[in-house]
């Protein structure tokens, strides 16, 4: 494994593991810099013409998620954006949620799998509508996109929910990239997992506005260093609320049911 | 995970891109900028191009990847630094209010396009 890395680094040193090793004329120049690519020169001599864009490649959904916000704050509704690895207990985390929060607030969830209408099932439990978002159908999307919460959206009356909750599909990598729309952002972590994990994952630790730390109530049984978890968190994020927190004995949930009912009438 | 998806923007944008006057243009290079800390493997998105690209005028286009890297700024003392790593505390002050100035980038630059009629 170490061995691929190196040859790696060494043949193709840049992202883009095209160009074959060669040395660079500066030091700066490996952070991305300036290269003279001979091999096209010849037919830019001959009429190839450069024409500038600029644009981002994730405009559309951009675009989308703007207007989703605005919708959203039009109808007065809040929406939170739950992501994490699969496994780490978002449904748990949002099931227990609803039940402490539902009495007093009119919410709906929206649930994104690859398959399976099982998070679903078990979210209806709390009365809040829900609508399964099942993307084999967007062609087995990792993520759900602007496009995909707006189409969600619609089978909600939007007048009478405060709050809409939206558990991603369990990835930690591409949902950080797809804006929706939405007001917060919730990555949850477990214990279950490895400590270095924010570091990993760094830029959903980063655009992310809380962390919780589910499943604590197994730390007994396990070799998990949770301070050390914490830290890489706040390395990444440090001013990022951490809450620790169980699903299961629901302990820790008063200060996040906290701190989102601050953010939501705030 | 989501490079195909990708790789289907880039030949949507690009082909927008082509100016009315070069109906028959084929685009030989896609100059693109991708941050540090962008969720895309390179490697896979070259993959998905080279096939999305199929029977399009992107058919023997060429992507070309800058790598931009991860700068941040200390919004506390001012000094700004490239990091090889992502901790967003600052190296100098220790202040942990920090600004990511680039390395997030997902951006098409610019094609470069051959008329075939010219």
């Amino acid at each position: 494994m170490l061995e691929i890395m190196y040859k790696n680094q060494r043949y193709f040193h840049h992202k883009d593991f095209q160009k074959p090793h060669h040395s660079h004329s500066s030091v700066n120049d490996s952070m991305g810099g300036q290269h003279t690519d001979t091999s096209l020169l010849g037919e830019a001599n001959a009429k190839t013409k450069e024409i500038k864009i600029v644009r981002k490649v994730l405009d559309v959904n951009d675009t989308i998620a703007h207007q989703n916000r605005e919708l959203f704050r039009e109808k007065g509704v809040f929406v939170i954006n739950v992501m994490s690895s699969p496994g780490s207990g978002k449904t748990a985390i949002l099931v227990k949620t609803l039940s402490h929060i539902a009495p007093k607030l009119k919410c709906a969830v929206i649930v994104g799998d690859i398959c399976t209408s099982n998070d679903a099932d078990r979210l209806s439990g709390s009365g809040a509508p829900v609508v399964q978002v099942n993307t084999d159908a967007f062609g087995g999307d990792c993520h759900l996109a602007a496009h995909v919460i707006k189409t969600a959206a619609d089978n909600f009356n939007l007048d009478d929910i405060d709050l809409l909750i939206v558990e991603n599909i369990g990835n930690l990598v591409c949902p950080a990239e797809f804006d929706m729309g939405e007001n917060l952002r919730i990555v949850v972590l477990s214990v279950t997992e490895g400590e270095d994990k924010p570091l990993k994952y760094p830029l959903m630790f980063r655009v992310c506005d809380a962390a919780l730390l589910n499943k604590i109530d197994l730390l007994p049984y396990l070799d998990y260093d949770r301070k050390a978890a914490v830290q890489n968190i706040l390395r990444v994020n440090p001013q990022m609320p951490v809450f620790e927190i169980s699903a299961k004995t629901e302990k820790g949930f008063d200060s996040w049911i906290k701190w989102l009912m601050q953010k939501l009438h705030g | 995970m989501h490079e195909m998806g990708i790789a289907m923007q880039i030949i949507e944008i690009s082909i927008a891109s082509i100016p009315a006057d070069l109906k028959n243009a084929q685009i030989k290079k896609v100059n693109l900028k991708v941050g540090k800390l962008a969720a895309v493997v390179p490697e896979s998105l070259h993959f998905c191009f080279q096939i999305a690209a199929q029977d399009t005028p992107l058919c023997d286009a060429q992507l070309n990847i800058e790598e931009i890297p991860l700068k941040i700024r200390c919004t506390d003392c001012n000094v700004e630094w490239i990091a090889h790593e992502p901790v967003f505390v600052c190296r100098k002050c220790n202040g942990t209010s920090v600004e990511m100035l680039s390395g997030r980038e997902l951006d098409i630059t610019s094609i470069e396009v051959v008329d075939k009629d010219s």
